[in-house]
């Protein structure tokens, strides 16, 4: 295994730890952008297989992470992923646990809080875009896209539900 | 003694064992966002944390960067036992799921390239692009119509989604002028 790709995948994540301000699937966009365009390590087709994965998997969502780096550099590159995607955010939120209760309140929090609120908005956006323009070809599939979104918003279908049934039209051929 | 003092009293403190055990059941229950299973563990189960300190907690944990439920194991594991309890909540919470999503990676690269397998994934792709919508969405509706805000999330869409910016270049960019907006609403 070449060590300079474990390298570049914990200086990815560690720095995205940081940056990850409204949760793992905010960075898909970026992380999109490093694996795929960047360093060419997967091909969208590739990427958007192992998002579906991580969704459909039980567990904490930020797990897709763990995906790309098992499939970019095996076992070593999974662990190396979710501790560097892990590891700076844990410290400071170790850090900064015991004296929060003084700052609950205070201006700049919510100060903050207004800023960065409008920023994830317009992040899982991308996300969205990102992921629907790689992961769709055909008409069928931006139907898909469509209805899986439409249900979320207007019905009470559970999400995995939606997974399964995209995957039986999948096997069938009809996306 | 307030009722609020019983139930603090009838309440059994965990140790690092507890946590581990205590995390790695909420670690498998959840698809798609374990903090609702976080909550029922820790709020009616095992009756570590009262409503109110719950919601304390998460907010610490939204508000700092980070997945949000790790940040709330490593919180949850220094209030109760220190840093060998964060580390033991952190792992529980980890576990099952890193061995279930690495298994089914190896299935993914075993059996990816067969036709129905392949049609599945595409399948579910397309239906997992639409639930990320779904949640933009939601998102966006909280902003509630104001100007400014819709503004900060309409260039930070333009800057990573269509002209492809790194991440870091857009952040640096919007947050400082999404604070001065946001102080300057305060003001007013």
């Amino acid at each position: 295994m070449d060590a300079g790709v474990l390298v570049e995948l914990a200086r990815q994540f560690l720095l995205l730890s940081l940056l990850s301000i409204g949760g793992v699937n905010a960075l898909i966009p970026e992380i999109h952008r490093q694996v795929v365009e960047v360093h060419g390590w997967m091909t969208d087709a590739q990427f958007t297989e192992i998002f579906a994965i991580s969704q459909a998997a039980p567990g904490p969502n930020f797990l897709v992470v763990t995906l790309i780096g098992f499939f970019v550099a095996g076992l070593l590159g999974a662990l190396v992923s979710t501790f560097a995607i892990c590891g700076p955010a844990s410290l400071l939120t170790y850090t900064v646990a015991h004296v929060w209760d003084r700052f609950r309140e205070a201006r700049w929090r919510i100060l903050i809080q207004r800023a960065l609120a409008p920023i994830t908005v317009g992040l899982m956006f991308s996300a969205g875009y990102v992921l629907t323009r790689v992961a769709d070809h055909s008409v069928g599939a931006y139907v898909m896209t469509a209805v899986s979104a439409a249900a979320m918003l207007w019905t009470r279908i559970h999400p995995l539900a939606m997974l399964a049934i995209a995957a039986v039209l999948g096997i069938l051929g009809w996306i | 003694m307030s009722p609020r003092d019983a139930t603090l009293e009838a309440r059994t403190l965990p140790d690092a064992r507890a946590l581990f055990l205590a995390f790695l059941k909420v670690g498998v229950s959840g698809f798609g966002g374990v903090m609702p299973f976080a909550h029922r563990m820790l709020v009616e189960r095992e009756r570590w944390l009262d409503e109110r300190e719950f919601l304390d907690v998460l907010s610490l944990c939204q508000f700092l960067p980070g997945p949000n439920i790790v940040n709330l194991s490593i919180v949850i594991g220094r209030r109760f036992a220190g840093p060998r309890g964060s580390l033991a909540a952190f792992a529980g919470l980890i576990l099952m799921p890193m061995v279930i999503i690495l298994a089914l990676g190896v299935l993914y690269r075993v059996a990816g390239q067969v036709p129905q397998v392949k049609g599945a994934f595409s399948g579910v792709a397309c239906a997992a692009a639409g639930l990320v919508v779904a949640m933009a969405v939601r998102m966006g509706r909280a902003l509630r119509g104001s100007a400014w805000q819709i503004a900060v999330a309409v260039v930070a869409f333009a800057a990573i989604a269509l002209v492809r910016w790194p991440l870091v270049w857009v952040l640096l960019g919007t947050v400082p002028v999404a604070l001065w907006l946001a102080s300057r609403e305060k003001t007013r």
